[in-house]
């Protein structure tokens, strides 16, 4: 069942307290050894065969050789203040590239860290393979699927499977991070393991479902490393635009020495270099690609594997979110929470009932009734030990204890009468409006009955109460995610009336009651056919199609193999309530990109008004006048816009990792909010920040 | 400085406008909604009669490249008859000037200039063209190519409003009900009215008449008022006569002046509130009316002020450019005095702001900074608010590319309408939107690079580069207005400014009608508070943020080195 796991890891850990991955030894930005490395792999990113794949930074780089090839051809004949400045151009049109490359490589850095760590679980094991005479030793290298292995406590799993005999308390802090111990069993929806987690107690049979080198863990080393990262839609277009961008100015600049020759001010080559590369989108160039790894990387912190950088776009565009009831909307379990005495029996003596009928039930309902009628009724038993007792069984769906000839049953109101009717006893009237009643308020009612050891036969004593506890906060998360434009549904096996209370109480848009799988994927497919985009989590076999059917399906790492192979996020934690960070993270990672790209086209407003008054002031004086910053020179203004260009791209690599903060809100307030920022601050930083550059390079008396 | 009673007059234009653009939008939203149209009864069967006979079948829709093969072999057959007609005119009738045959080169251009709604005109109407050439020619394509750009207009936004279908309406049946039920009404009330006012409508080859001084002179005749209404209506702008719009009889009164301002404006500001109709969005319609209304009236009172306060350089102790009782005010060099400064401002904003390119003063006398504002007008790519049909999508490409921005910064996959915008379409609108830099800026290179061609303009220093800028910015954006002092009847600037106005129109249109197959197949997402909005006025500004920004980005440097480096010297 379900709840046995519940205990060993909790997936109501509340958001605060989710640990991150950095037991990984992926460190934070500021890790030298990190920085050390991406600052190597910047250089090495140089390859020209590596800058083709950024049409943007691949012109810097022609526009960088360019500038280099003509700094030294000019050398001998150029005077000291051209030389000077041609070769300034050209190391800084270098520096700019060397920071674009280093801001990809810083993103890449935290995930190739975390591929080391994961790569040390991987180790060969030699594994036990069961074969009709007894076991047979093979490398794990060498499994195939439907090898059946065998481990004891204290052996690395060889690789991923399913049990199919035994129980095991299993540690997977390898693959989670989380090192609480975690039960996993033969049958049921916590069957699968995961290579390279180990056994800490116990036996297991595991049939071997995949291949070495398609394990689980294989695809998170590749996943988290970036290998197969493939430019997302979103991404793409972007690109185009930026393209599309690169050639207006690229047609501006090439024409412009036409014009300038008619106005008879023919421009230099390393001035036409400079506007180019000052005008083509470098800074959104350069940063594209870290963003949109360092959203996977959040990912990765929140212990969600998203399968593919898709997955965490289509995140953002999620409209329609699918919660499952237990685990992510109500606590896990539900409580008692009063008792209804049926006619001709006292409070008392259903709650004294209930009690001995639940001493020995383990489940939390069980123990909440203990504590119920404990506090209310100050009773207390403790187990006799002539007591039998009836456990729970698919069968009765009745449980309870036999006690010095005393027959006390509970169970669903159905089940109890049943039994009741059996035993020749009668059933009160009122039973069946006071269950309906219970349910009516979104509490499950639970009938308890007793049977006399002389006659035999029964009487129901009343009906139990028990209540789901919905989640504290969850009405304000709903309400977030209202305001973001999301609709929440809560998936629920409970009747309808129960169904419209507790959704009512956590303040979800719409619910589907009595749901089975069917049900889910209809809901699923009714909702992309309106447009809309759906998320949803799930863990049991029965819900891989739904999960392959939304657009983000996100899987719980506890669940089974089919589950997380159908879904496009892995969640490590397995907590269901991850679902709204998810969303959160993928649109955080469409504003970052939308919100630097709109920085990056504003800033080249102000660098028209450094360039162009510097490039024409000498035939044309009167132009002086929109040269707004009174920069010191031609040179110093081209200069310090190139240089500007440069250093705007470093101090964005923290942003871009980072994200954009997102604040949960309707799309015009984020709008008119970063429109302000990156729109307007886009316009005005440069016209600052060339300005200090130019007063400093001046000072430093470079011109 | 510009007197209380011109700003006046703009206010009650502007509310003439607004007033006549809502019904007018709503009436064309009817006419290619599909369902039924006022005026059905009498329309339906003149309409059946022309399917018929161009063989037609009004009922099948097209795929958005069958739309585009039609509206190119629209243009085609188009370019091919009017060549002839010019070519052969002096055999035809209806010629009572006696005019021969155009020389290949001006007919080749007239041919393309006429058919790409830009009416450049490399030739002088009166002495070039014969009636029927005028009548037949020029003024059918004036009706035609109106209409074509309507149709477009119309194609593209059944592209973002439909759901999941593969076709994008008939342009055959656009284009003729777009001619039948729109212009033809509309500028035959508009040429009354011009005939009422004493715009010539004759058949005359003009009178020999003896003058007070004892000379002769011939007045010209001519079916002026008829073309000159479609002239406007249709944002088309080619004269009938050399002086165009500053000709007494095309433009006689002060009302006319006004009257045909409003003409040009009529149609792209009612293509606005026919998108919010057909889109089920009036609030959106009225975002796109109001970022044309803005651009437009911040050029009009731009043009106006500065041409108002007349001539810096000239000495403000000596001469005298106040308004008096006697005389209008302003910079009055290449303008109409009966019309004035400010007459003179609003018209060319107008002009230039629609895509007609009318004139009714010389663009090239203008102060430098007011003629660097009817060349930017042009630069921003004829949105303010843009030609018949064109305006509008032009600015529905701008606004895609503004949600596509704007969208990712509230954190989805940037949404119009509910459909998504998606590699396809930014690529699709990246095209249309570079052929205007790409024409202009390689145009205006390749010019100044010719030695023959810079010669051809009259002025050196920044002005004459002025010239050659407006020359290629006009015609690549089919607005066809001359800045004058640039003589472009050479084979260059015939060849290439005709190899502009075919770019300008037709990789547009051909981008436009794909960007409106991609989106016409897409399943919308409906609006929820997470979308962004785009009929709000924070989109507005965006859009016009976009546009201005765009353009600007593109073409600062060549404005420095025209208008502004003229405009801020001695």
């Amino acid at each position: 069942m379900s709840t046995s796991c519940a205990t060993l890891t909790p997936p109501d850990a509340p958001a605060g307290s989710r640990h991150t991955r950095s037991g990984h030894g992926a460190g934070s930005m500021g890790d030298p050894v990190l920085l050390r490395r991406a600052a190597t792999d910047a250089v090495v990113k140089l390859d020209p065969r590596v800058m083709a794949r950024n049409p943007v930074l691949f012109i810097v780089e022609v526009a960088g050789v360019f500038a280099s090839v003509l700094f030294v051809v000019d050398l001998p004949s150029a005077t000291a203040a051209d030389s000077t400045f041609t070769g300034l151009v050209a190391a800084w049109l270098w520096f700019t590239l060397l920071f674009a490359n280093f801001a990809e490589a810083v993103a890449e850095g935290r995930g190739k860290a975390q591929a080391d760590t994961l790569r040390l679980a991987r180790r060969d094991t030699i594994a036990r393979i069961v074969t009709a005479t007894g076991t047979t030793e093979k490398a794990s290298s060498e499994l195939a699927i439907g090898d059946r292995v065998v481990c004891a406590a204290g052996d690395l799993i060889p690789g991923d499977g399913t049990i199919i005999e035994g129980i095991a308390t299993v540690d997977e802090s390898a693959v989670t991070g989380e090192s609480a111990p975690v039960l996993r069993e033969a049958g049921g929806d916590r069957s699968a393991v995961t290579g390279g987690t180990k056994v800490l107690s116990d036996r297991i049979v595991i049939e071997i479902t995949a291949r070495s080198g398609e394990t689980f863990l294989d695809r998170m080393i590749a996943l988290v490393e970036g290998a197969e990262r493939q430019k997302t839609p979103n991404e793409i277009a972007l690109n185009l635009l930026l393209v599309g961008l690169t050639i207006v100015f690229l047609l501006a600049v090439v024409t412009l020495q036409p014009f300038a020759i008619r106005a008879g001010a023919p421009q230099t080559m390393p001035v036409l270099v400079a506007l180019l590369v000052c005008l083509i989108p470098t800074t959104i160039g350069a940063l594209l690609s870290a963003i949109g790894i360092a959203g996977m990387d959040r990912m990765v912190q929140r212990n969600v594997l998203a399968m593919s950088g898709r997955a965490v776009e289509a995140a953002g565009d999620v409209s329609t979110l699918l919660l499952d009831k237990t685990g992510t909307i109500t606590l896990g379990n539900r409580r008692a929470t009063s008792f209804h005495p049926a006619e001709g029996a006292t409070d008392i003596e259903l709650a004294d009932a209930a009690l001995h009928a639940s001493l020995a039930d383990e489940t939390p309902e069980g123990r909440s009734i203990v504590t119920l009628a404990r506090e209310r009724y100050g009773l207390d038993a403790t187990e006799s030990p002539g007591a039998i007792l009836v456990p729970f069984t698919a069968k009765t769906r009745m449980s309870g204890v036999d006690l010095d000839g005393r027959q006390i049953r509970k169970g669903a109101t159905e089940q109890v009468r049943s039994w009741v009717q059996a035993t020749g006893g009668s059933v009160p009237a009122g039973l069946d409006t006071m269950a309906a009643e219970i349910a009516n308020t979104g509490g499950t009612p639970l009938a308890v009955a007793m049977a006399d050891g002389r006659t035999g036969r029964a009487a129901v004593l009343g009906v139990i109460q028990l209540t789901d506890v919905v989640k504290p906060d969850m009405a304000g998360r709903f309400a977030q995610l209202r305001a973001m434009g999301i609709k929440t549904v809560m998936v629920t096996g409970d009747n309808p009336l129960t169904a419209r209370v507790i959704a009512e109480e956590a303040g979800v848009d719409d619910f589907i009651a009595e749901a089975t799988p069917e049900d889910k994927m209809a809901y699923i497919r009714r909702e992309q056919l309106g447009g809309h985009l759906v998320a949803m989590t799930g863990d049991g076999t029965n819900d891989a199609p739904a999960l392959a059917q939304a657009d983000v399906g996100l899987a719980m790492n506890t669940g089974t193999q089919a589950a997380k192979e159908a879904g496009n996020m892995v969640d490590l934690d397995s907590n269901p309530t991850k679902l709204i960070e998810v969303v959160e993270v993928g649109k955080q990672l469409l504003i970052t990109r939308g919100s630097l790209t709109t920085f990056s086209i504003a800033n080249d407003v102000a660098k028209y008004f450094a360039i162009v008054p510097a490039m024409f002031t000498g035939v044309f004086p009167q132009l002086d006048r929109l040269d707004i910053m009174s920069l010191a020179s031609p040179h110093s203004a081209i200069l310090a816009a190139v240089i500007f260009n440069a250093l705007v791209i470093v101090a964005l690599i923290p942003l871009a990792l980072r994200g954009v903060r997102f604040r949960a809100a309707g799309a015009s307030q984020i709008l008119r909010r970063n429109l302000v920022i990156y729109g307007l601050g886009g316009l005005a930083v440069p016209f600052v920040g060339i300005k200090v550059i130019d007063v400093a390079i001046t000072a430093l008396g470079v011109h | 400085m510009t007197g209380s009673g011109d700003w006046l007059l703009v206010g009650a234009l502007a509310a003439v406008l607004v007033a006549l653009a809502v019904p007018l939008g709503g009436y064309l939203a009817c006419v290619h909604g599909g369902g039924a149209a006022p005026g059905d009864r009498f329309f339906t069967p003149i309409e059946r009669i022309i399917y018929r006979l161009v063989g037609v079948d009004e009922t099948r829709e097209q795929h958005w490249t069958a739309y585009a093969r039609a509206v190119l072999a629209c243009g085609l057959v188009s370019v091919l008859l009017l060549y002839a007609l010019q070519r052969f005119q002096g055999h035809l009738p209806a010629n009572p000037t006696g005019r021969g045959a155009v020389t290949p080169s001006t007919a080749f251009n007239t041919a393309i200039s006429f058919v790409t709604n830009t009416d450049w005109q490399v030739y002088a109407g009166e002495s070039t063209m014969s009636h029927l050439t005028q009548m037949a020619g020029l003024a059918v394509q004036n009706f035609v190519s109106a209409a074509v750009g309507i149709s477009v207009a119309v194609a593209l936004t059944r592209g973002l409003i439909r759901r999941r279908s593969a076709t994008i309406g008939n342009f055959w049946v656009d284009l003729i009900r777009t001619v039948v039920r729109v212009l033809l009404p509309v500028a035959s009330v508009a040429g009354l009215v011009l005939a009422s006012q004493g715009v010539i409508q004759n058949l005359s080859g003009g009178i020999h008449v003896r003058t007070l001084e004892g000379g002769t002179q011939l007045v010209p005749g001519g079916p002026v008022a008829s073309q000159e209404a479609i002239k406007l209506v249709g944002t088309n702008g080619g004269g009938f006569f050399n002086a165009n719009s500053a000709h007494p009889f095309e433009n006689p009164t002060a009302f006319t002046n006004v009257f045909e301002i409003a003409l040009m404006l009529i149609i792209p500001f009612s293509m606005a509130f026919m998108f919010g109709r057909l889109a089920d969005n009036r609030k959106l319609g009225w975002a796109l009316f109001a970022t044309m209304f803005t651009l437009w009236i911040a050029s009009a009172v731009a043009v106006t002020a500065l041409e108002s306060n007349g001539n810096r350089v000239l000495p403000r102790n000596e001469v005298t450019q106040m308004t008096t009782s006697t005389q209008s005010g302003g910079n009055l060099e290449g303008k109409e005095v009966r019309i004035g400064a400010d007459g003179s401002g609003i018209f060319a904003a107008s002009a230039t702001g629609t895509s007609t390119g009318a004139t009714n003063s010389a663009h090239d006398s203008f102060t430098p900074l007011a003629g660097g504002v009817v060349l930017a007008n042009m630069m921003l790519g004829e949105v303010s608010p843009g030609g018949a049909g064109t305006g509008l999508y032009g600015l529905l490409i701008f606004a895609l590319l503004a949600v596509f921005i704007a969208g990712l910064m509230v954190g989805r996959t940037p949404e119009f309408l509910g459909k998504k915008i998606q590699a396809t379409e930014v690529k699709l609108a990246v095209l249309s939107i570079l052929v205007l830099p790409a024409s202009v800026l390689t145009g205006t290179a390749g010019s100044v690079l010719v030695d023959s061609a810079t010669a051809q303009a009259s002025n050196p220093g920044p002005h004459g580069f002025s010239e050659i800028v407006y020359a290629f910015t006009s015609t690549v954006n089919n607005n066809g207005s001359a800045f004058g002092g640039l003589t472009t009847s050479t084979d260059w600037y015939t060849t290439t400014l005709g190899l502009a106005m075919f770019a300008g129109r037709y990789l547009t249109i051909v981008a436009t009608l794909a960007i409106a197959g991609a989106m016409a197949v897409k399943q919308p997402t409906p609006a929820t508070v997470g979308t962004l909005r785009t009929d709000t006025p924070l989109f507005v500004g965006l859009l016009i943020g976009v546009v201005i920004i765009v353009s600007g980005l593109t073409f600062f440097p060549a404005l420095s080195l025209g208008p502004i480096a003229e405009g801020l010297g001695r």
